[in-house]
């Protein structure tokens, strides 16, 4: 089928591609875009290594066609850095933590654990390990990723003392 | 695993979408969610020739209805199904069903009416639709059409839709009077999250001397479709739901099915989780009605 | 937790919390994997694969796939195969063949049958479809036991038999020990078709320089000598491929060895003149990826006296390696290392019998064959214990090898370096609260719940050599097993470390930097450590073993040693001073009696590199060194009766999970998980940690989840993310751990390895649960995985 045009805003940047309407959204943002933080896993929404933002919800970039996203916004995790270039207090509490190994799934993990932590700035252990539970991970058996998100939460809470009461110790 | 190519088609109101199914011919399919079409596309076990993107169709989206009944606009996500506080209130089981339901990212993409036009026999949403005994609406370029539910699943994942008809609305039934409410969900699977291997679900509604005076019961994952047990229902009626009464009304469902088995679960297994996932919906029901009787 | 081991005060950097070199690419999205390498011009390969378990090819039609635009070249297996020599086999067989693509005969289904070159990999797939394949099916066998029938159908009919390996080792006096002991048990467990299936499938690039008659490969790999294979099976100098080991590997745990689709891709490469690029789908990685795990039925006799003293023990283990035999027999050697476990038993019969059949082949898994050995030990283990109606922790503390008895040497010739077992266990028992432990389980027994305590003990022989290949293949004599570091500091004092292998996710880039900068003092977090290509760099044997903190820890610190000692000789030469009145300090030399005089960092490397009139005569310029470091106690082939000395080095862990089953359905859950874990020296905690917790996830997984099932019809039915169950963060509980340090004598630092160890002890110690959980209804369950309706089946048999 002939390409089609389409128009992405992704990580606030806007752009226009000619894209077949088979192309998933993963393969759009890697190789098209070539925005390669985003992984493929299992290509069939299973594992949610391709986890990405649309319209301020996570999904899995492997179950759309990028023509789907056609007038949408998507962040992925090249849009997570601070507006300084440093890391966000997510990213920095996943290494502080070392919530990852091979660092394959880390960008799904980042990404639903961001838009979490965007809606419920203090979330339970129960509600992370829900925010993950669609991500899986083989290194790390979660521990230290449910960790670092702990760990995130409490000190964005810090940073905004409004927001809440401390839930772990460091 | 890259999906053959096809034709696309945004669709921006439902008569497009109906024009576009009318003119694309059978091998045209609706995308919704996708949750379920994308990965069989890239399997290539599905391959239809153009899709027809109902996203955009701001009139099949939202959550609404009156007294007797709520209606939830098919391609509304599953994920605003599980937030609204209306699906709370009016359809409390399929609150609960949902939250069974795939995973926060799968939920934030996937529809209400798309699982229940998908019609998988293992899946949560098309098993509370029966079990509340849903009204469907469906059109084609030929008009709307009401469906009952009890006809609409034909088999595996298969169902009464024609090609050119597009599932617009889901009613469920609000029950009312009589009594309080109770809602049991339970399912068995090997992991969480997973489509269950057998799932029940189960409403009930109590009168104030803890008798029942209504009862739905069906079951999933133990035949190519969802299943209604009416006996089991019956057997709960006008009783008060002790525990032998209980474990009778479940274990005639056992009885009523004919489960097939899979790497997973052999029908055998599946038929005697079948009861106990019954059984224990049923508690769960009778247990929650009692107590909002007891704190109303 | 404690964090940091106990004999961190000796060490600056080292066993200190420190964030990792490579987590901060990572998180950023910075990571470099196989996926992301792109070229101009690369083409893109889809497989056409067997549906068969066993059929003949007779015709292979391409003209349909030609036709689509985009689609490049179709190749065959009889093209490659006459283009390419067969891939190499762990064990001397011959007549067992194998080439990436099939040639005239497709041994399981998946098999590669044809590859597709095209623009994208969805144009190749449209390709790979109208492939068309005359397959003529054949007879097929995908159960071990009937593949070693009389008239099983063969899979290699030129080797005349399924049976690949046979070989029953005697080691001490089992008869008589046998004869001699108070009791006698015998059982069967089974340990089903597991692997590690990393997140990421096997991707490899490959693009060929005519000019210089050179193949670049770009690998998701985890593989020693792989180089050297591809050159081989593509008939090339070795020194023609370049392997560039700065991929990021997106996990392996063993699997990641695909010298077929190398060779292949390799090939490609040439003929095409363009780069290739080959990505398994997910669907490919599952079948065709050549990845399964051990499958193995295990026949355990154990003898024992009334006291408790486990004896001798007569394992069986009969192991369906699938199709091909690649180094999957080896799987059966190495766990003659730790053939008794951590415990004292005198001898061992130890019969492995490896069997071909129509499925799909094994490669490498975590621990390389010592999880189910485990598993079937702890087995017996606990019926010992249970027979005797003793406590499961007191049998094991009677047979523990004591830490006065180190170096400890095995029936089977392999020398345990170090340990402290009773420690590890006495410390675990307190981290559960023990008695509360056992008071929970019974309460939740007495609300009429089932609920069982497991108990299982483990060692990770670590450092890795490859005394298991001469062992099963004679005519292999190796018994080097080395590892290389460079370090080099250069004129503006910054430390550089160059590896000579990929990792994948194991951290060895914070490994070498913090050695080196424990050795040179200075700051880890400025020494950069580069992974190099294969034509750059020295030996490698790349991580396996659990070998990387022992083996490539010892190199780096090999190499920083020599760096520290030329840097005190050259002030020494300065200074007009022997070099043993010289203290090195942070970098900097300085008079011990006289502090005041010295000579700091930038000055010795300034004379290093620039100041030849001030360097000791005959003196090498610059700072730079290597270092290659042959496996400790490595260097000897086997005696006759198969004894040998294996790894060097032995981590020791206690598991103790807490599990709940349904009584109606079977379903299990872990309610409590704690471990105690010995691996010597922790290099870096967090890295340490993480590798534990993954580990037991990992064998969570292949205790109650994962299997690749087949059906009668020789398909398999776990071919997807949807049916082949990899634990979520929702199956895997809050581990608890405490750590433990018994330095070994043999490495740098005192550490050993434990990439292993989790996977290692979980499926032991979550079967002993689910049969603790059994046991007061007489039941047990010794296969695994354990799945919800096996169980409840066996359940069943009770209430009926």
């Amino acid at each position: 089928m002939k390409p089609r045009e389409i128009s992405v805003t992704v990580n606030a940047k806007r752009y226009r591609s000619e894209v077949p309407p088979r192309l998933t959204l993963v393969d759009y943002l890697r190789e098209v875009l070539g925005l390669i933080g985003t992984h493929t896993g299992c290509e069939h929404g299973v594992c949610g290594a391709c986890s990405v933002i649309f319209d301020g919800q996570p999904i899995r970039s492997c179950l759309m066609f990028a023509i789907q996203a056609d007038g949408h916004e998507v962040e992925t995790v090249e849009g997570l850095a601070e507006a300084d270039g440093g890391l966000s207090p997510l990213q920095d509490a996943f290494w502080e933590t070392h919530a990852l190994q091979c660092g394959y799934c880390t960008p799904g993990m980042l990404m639903a654990t961001h838009a979490l932590l965007r809606s419920n700035p203090d979330p339970t252990v129960d509600e992370i390990k829900e925010a993950i539970g669609g991500n899986l991970c083989r290194c790390t058996g979660y521990q230290q990723i449910v960790e670092a998100v702990r760990l995130a939460a409490k000190r964005m809470r810090g940073a905004h003392p409004e927001a809440g009461k401390d839930t772990i110790d460091e | 695993m890259k999906a053959a190519a096809f034709d696309y088609i945004r669709a921006s109101d439902i008569a497009e979408v109906c024009q576009a199914l009318n003119d694309g011919g059978p091998d045209c399919k609706i995308i919704a969610g996708g949750q379920t079409l994308v990965p069989m596309m890239a399997m290539r076990l599905a391959r239809p020739s153009i899709i027809v993107d109902i996203n955009a169709v701001e009139e099949l989206q939202g959550i609404g209805g009156d007294e007797s009944s709520l209606v939830i606009k098919a391609c509304t996500r599953q994920a605003a199904a599980e937030r609204s506080p209306e699906v709370r209130a009016k359809a409390p089981l399929l609150a609960k069903a949902l939250r069974f339901v795939g995973h926060p990212q799968t939920r934030n993409r996937g529809t209400v009416g798309g699982s229940i036009a998908n019609a998988d026999p293992v899946a949560e949403i098309p098993l509370v639709a029966l079990t509340l005994d849903a009204g469907l609406v469906a059109e084609s370029a030929g008009g709307a059409k009401n469906i009952d539910i009890s006809g609409f699943f034909h088999g595996l994942m298969e169902t009464s839709l024609a090609p050119d008809e597009c599932l617009t609305e889901v009613h469920l039934p609000v029950w009312n009077g009589g009594g309080v409410i109770g809602t049991g969900f339970q399912e068995v699977s090997i992991r969480a999250g997973d489509f269950a291997i057998v799932a029940a679900a189960v409403q009930l509604v109590v009168d104030e001397s803890g008798v029942c005076r209504r009862a739905a019961v069906a079951l999933g994952g133990v035949a190519p479709t969802p299943l209604r047990i009416e006996a089991t229902a019956e057997a709960l009626l006008s009783s008060d739901l002790d525990a032998e009464t209980v474990g009778e009304a479940a274990h005639l469902a056992a009885n009523e099915i004919d489960p097939g088995g899979d790497v997973h679960a052999s029908a055998e297994y599946r038929r005697r989780c079948a009861r106990v996932m019954v059984e224990r919906a049923i508690i769960e029901a009778r247990d929650e009605a009692l107590r909002r009787a007891a704190n109303p | 937790m404690s964090s940091e081991a106990p004999d961190s005060p000796r060490f600056r950097y080292v066993s200190r919390k420190r964030r990792t070199k490579e987590d901060r690419r990572f998180i950023a999205g910075e990571g470099r994997f196989v996926a992301d390498i792109g070229l101009p011009g690369m083409k893109h390969v889809a497989l056409v694969t067997s549906p068969h378990p066993a059929a003949r090819i007779d015709a292979i039609r391409t003209e349909e796939a030609l036709k689509i635009e985009g689609v490049v070249a179709v190749i065959t297996g009889e093209e490659l195969a006459q283009a390419t020599n067969p891939l190499m086999s762990g064990l001397n067989l011959p007549d067992v063949r194998r080439f990436p693509l099939a040639v005239d005969r497709a041994r399981y289904a998946g098999e590669w049958v044809a590859a597709v070159v095209a623009d994208s990999r969805y144009i190749a797939e449209d390709g790979a479809e109208l492939v068309e394949v005359d397959y003529d099916p054949l007879p097929f066998v995908v159960d071990a036991e009937e593949a070693m029938a009389e008239d099983a159908p063969a899979v290699h009919p030129a080797h005349g038999t399924n049976v690949l390996y046979r070989r029953k080792f005697v080691y001490g006096a089992v008869e008589e020990d046998f004869a001699a002991a108070d009791h006698r048990l015998a059982f069967r467990a089974c340990w089903g078709r597991n692997s590690t299936v990393p997140i990421e499938t096997f991707g490899v690039v490959a693009k060929w320089h005519p000019g210089t008659g050179t193949l670049d490969v770009w690998a998701s790999i985890q593989m020693p000598k792989y180089p050297e294979q591809i050159a081989r099976a593509l008939r090339l100098d070795a020194n023609c491929v370049r392997v560039h080991y700065d991929v990021d590997v997106g996990g392996s745990y063993g699997v990641k060895r695909g010298i077929k689709h190398t060779v292949l891709v390799g090939y490609l490469a040439r003929k095409l003149g363009c780069p290739v690029r080959l990505i398994e789908d997910r669907l490919e990685n599952m079948t065709g990826g050549d990845a399964h795990g051990p499958e193995r039925i295990f026949d355990v006799e154990a003898a024992f006296n009334g006291d408790g003293e486990i004896r001798s023990l007569r394992l069986r283990a009969l192991d369906n390696v699938g199709a091909y035999a690649g180094r999957a027999p080896l799987q059966l050697a190495k766990p003659i290392g730790a053939i008794v476990g951590p415990y004292r038993i005198k001898s061992v019969e130890y019969e492995a019998i490896s069997v071909t059949t129509n499925k799909t082949p094994q490669e490498a898994v975590r621990g390389f064959g010592q999880s189910p050995t485990n598993f079937a030990i702890e087995t017996a283990v606990d019926k010992i214990a249970r027979t005797l109606d003793r406590d499961r922790v007191e049998i094991r503390k009677r047979n523990f090898i004591r830490k006065d008895e180190f170096p400890y040497t095995i029936p089977s010739g392999s020398e345990y370096d170090s340990g402290d077992y009773h420690t590890v266990q006495d410390k675990v028992l307190d981290l559960a609260d023990f008695p509360a432990l056992i008071a929970r389980r019974d309460a939740l027994r007495a609300e009429g719940k089932l609920a069982g305590i497991g108990i299982a003990s483990c060692l990770e022989p670590s450092g890795g050599n490859a005394a298991f290949e001469p062992l099963f293949n004679p005519a292999n004599e190796t018994t080097t097993w080395m590892e290389s570091c460079v370090t080099k500091i250069d004129l503006a004092g910054t430390v550089t470390s160059i590896m000579a292998t990929a990792s994948a996710g194991q951290g060895h880039e914070t490994l070498v930097a913090t050695v080196t900068g424990e050795e040179l003092e200075r700051d880890p977090d400025g020494i950069r450590v580069v992974r190099s290509d294969s034509l750059a760099s020295l030996p490698s044997n790349s991580p396996v073993a659990s070998r990387m903190a022992i083996m490539l820890g010892g190199a780096a610190s090999g190499a920083a040693k020599i760096l520290k000692r030329k840097l005190i000789d050259i002030a020494a030469h300065n200074l007009q001073l022997p070099a043993d009145r010289l203290v090195y300090e942070g970098g900097n030399v300085a008079v011990r009696d006289d502090p005041g005089r010295s000579l700091a960092w930038d000055e010795l490397v300034e004379i290093a590199h620039r100041k030849y009139h001030q360097m000791p005569l005959g003196m090498e310029p610059g700072l730079q060194a290597s270092y290659v470091w042959e496996v400790p106690k490595g260097g000897e082939l086997p005696d006759a009766a198969g004894r040998v000395r294996m790894y060097p080095c032995y981590s020791f862990e206690a598991h103790i999970p807490l599990v709940e089953i349904d009584r109606q359905t079977g379903q299990v859950k872990i309610l409590e998980y704690f471990i105690g874990h010995d691996c010597g020296t922790m290099i870096n905690p967090d890295i340490v940690h993480g590798m534990i917790y993954g580990g037991i996830a990992h064998g969570i997984g292949a205790a109650l989840y994962e299997i690749f099932a087949y059906n009668d019809d020789g398909q398999l039915l776990t071919g997807t993310f949807m049916d082949y169950l990899l634990p979520s963060v929702h199956e895997i509980p809050d581990i608890k751990m405490v750590d433990h340090s018994t330095p070994s004598p043999l490495t740098s630092m005192g550490q050993k390895g434990t990439g292993e160890g989790g996977y290692l002890g979980a499926p032991a110690a979550v079967a002993s649960a689910v049969n603790d959980a059994l046991a007061p209804l007489g039941l047990e369950l010794n296969a695994l995985p354990m799945r919800p309706g096996d169980i409840e089946a066996l359940l069943r048999t009770k209430s009926e």
